[in-house]
């Protein structure tokens, strides 16, 4: 299994940690670009790739077929091997290896890092049954039969995905609490303004929230029957889904000197701290945007993972044939969106940057809406609830305005004037 | 080379259009434009092959997995 000399450039073998969305747009452009070795992409979950989303939307909702959220194969992938079911235990970069958690070695002359995330769990004391996460189809199924009508559902944690499983349970005709410590649900990136009226819609549907407080202890006997929080309340439930954001995935590349405070930190072309033989894609990835001021962070959007991992494939893939990287940075428009009771939250850019200066651009809170979100006047992101024949507009809008902060050409200001005044909606 | 969208499973989220403009567009009311006219699926005419890369990519960002690129 160990080649006993350097494999020649095309050839080799490139491993791919993490077998989902990530790790297969991967393994696809390393092949695209020209890598004719041999790939495999190890994973822990049993299943082939599937997507996320409809996790939390229609897959909770609606029942589950699993086999109608798996990704289809594309050809350039077609000849890849996949390893699943089993995980990765351990990599040594400088011995180009990494071991599994059954004990087999494998050699690598190329490694992709596309291992995402887990749920965070909470540090809560009680009993263990009636708690559910929610990332994989397991997980979904186990909740899914948890939420019987008439169930008491408390989700803790009122980010996008506590938010949507409140939607969907409602629903399901589940009573529905959300105990969460910030001040308005999705405080970031929406902040109040939004957040708040992102609240009123989950309340007129019947959702309770207990905000600005945490659970301090989950009560019942081997089951969660209720719930205590810091203000002293105690809220009967029998199922309980934590939804208070998840931990990256990094323990197995621990000894290696990486920095992983956060993800895994890359250069501009996905390179993980400049090593030309190792990138890293999708949620676990820590990547600087000189669009949005050039400090690397890390992205759980579903759009990025696949322009993540084309870029950190492509990246690889002239690598390890001896081909010299696409020069220029790596610069997305961040986009991401989220449904909650038919109604659809799309958001562009990176509101989070322009939490200072927050505008109402188009349309009424309580109704369709544009939110923008303002740095010095530069347009960071945009939020909207519904107005879906603007999102062409608003998209190319934040385009615009990053160009311009690259050092572009400058954006007209009667263009940003005219959006960000009011405006008026047909 | 053709492209077969699959017009029940398409929630109009315009990634496709971000990908490959040339091909995909919504409509004003924020449609996918193949539901003009169509049924349940679009099939396009022959599309040229310099317009591969473009369409591959918007079928990997359709967050429905609704496109599928044929030839
Ligand atoms: C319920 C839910 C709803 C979502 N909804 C939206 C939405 O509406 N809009 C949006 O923009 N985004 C959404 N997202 C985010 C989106 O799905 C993620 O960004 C995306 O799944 C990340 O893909 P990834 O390949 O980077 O990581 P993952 O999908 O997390 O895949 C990583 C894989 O690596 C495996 N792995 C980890 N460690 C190892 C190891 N040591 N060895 C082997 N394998 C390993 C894991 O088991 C996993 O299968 C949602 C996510 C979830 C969970
Ligand atoms: S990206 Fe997919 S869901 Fe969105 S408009 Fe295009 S085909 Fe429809």
């Amino acid at each position: 299994m160990t080649p006993t000399q350097p494999a020649p450039a095309a050839t080799g073998r490139c491993v791919v940690v993490g077998a989902s969305m990530g790790g297969l747009r991967a393994a696809e452009a390393v092949r695209k670009a020209g890598f004719t070795g041999e790939i495999v992409v190890v994973g822990e979950e049993p299943h082939m790739p599937y997507n996320r989303p409809p996790l939390s939307k229609e897959a909770l909702g609606g029942g589950l077929d699993p086999a109608a959220l798996r990704f289809r194969i594309p050809r350039a992938a077609g000849d890849v091997t996949w390893r699943l079911g089993e995980r990765v235990a351990a990599t040594d970069l400088a011995a180009r290896t990494v071991t599994l958690e059954n004990g087999d070695v494998l050699a690598w002359t190329g490694l992709v890092v596309a291992c995402g995330l887990r749920p965070r769990r909470l540090a809560v004391p009680g009993p263990p049954g009636g708690r559910h996460v929610i990332r994989t189809i397991e997980d979904v199924q186990r909740l899914r039969d948890a939420l019987s009508p008439g169930a008491r559902l408390a989700v803790v944690g009122a980010g996008f995905i506590g938010c949507e499983v409140a939607a969907t349970a409602r629903e399901l005709g589940v009573e529905v609490d959300v105990i969460a410590p910030t001040a308005v649900p999705v405080e970031r990136p929406l902040r109040r303004m939004l957040g708040a009226a992102l609240q009123r819609r989950h309340e007129a549907r019947g959702v309770r929230f207990h905000l600005g407080v945490a659970p301090v202890e989950f009560r019942g006997g081997d089951h969660v029957t209720s719930l205590l929080l810091g203000d002293g309340t105690e809220l009967p439930a029998d199922v309980v889904v934590e939804a208070v954001g998840c931990v990256p995935n990094v323990e197995w590349l621990d000894g290696n000197g990486l920095d992983l405070t956060d993800g895994v930190l890359c250069d501009d072309r996905l390179r993980v701290e400049g090593r030309a033989d190792v990138v890293a894609c999708g949620d676990i990835a820590r990547f600087p945007n000189p669009l949005f001021g050039g400090v690397p962070r890390r992205v759980e959007h579903w759009s990025m993972v696949t322009e993540t991992a084309r870029r950190a494939g492509h990246t690889l893939g002239r690598a390890l044939t001896g081909a010299e990287p696409d020069p220029a940075p790596f610069a997305p428009i961040p986009s991401f969106w989220s449904d909650q009771y038919g109604m659809r939250i799309q958001s562009f850019g990176v509101p989070d940057l322009g939490a200072e200066d927050v505008r109402v651009l188009d349309g009424d809170l309580d109704d369709e809406v544009a939110v923008g979100y303002h740095r010095d006047g530069r347009l960071m992101g945009v939020v909207l609830i519904g107005l879906r024949s603007h999102y062409m507009r608003y998209r190319a809008l934040i385009a615009e305005n990053a160009e311009h902060d690259r050092g572009g050409a400058p954006v007209p200001q009667d263009r940003v004037a005219e959006r960000t005044v009011g405006g008026s909606r047909a | 080379m053709r492209i077969v969208v699959d017009l029940a499973l398409c929630q109009d989220h315009g990634q496709c259009v971000f990908s490959a403009p040339q091909v995909f567009s919504l409509d004003e009311n924020g449609k996918l434009s193949f539901r003009d006219g169509a049924t349940d699926t679009y099939i396009s005419a022959d599309l040229d092959e310099s317009l591969r890369d473009d369409v591959e990519e918007a079928a990997d960002a359709c967050p429905l997995q609704a496109i599928e690129v044929e030839g």
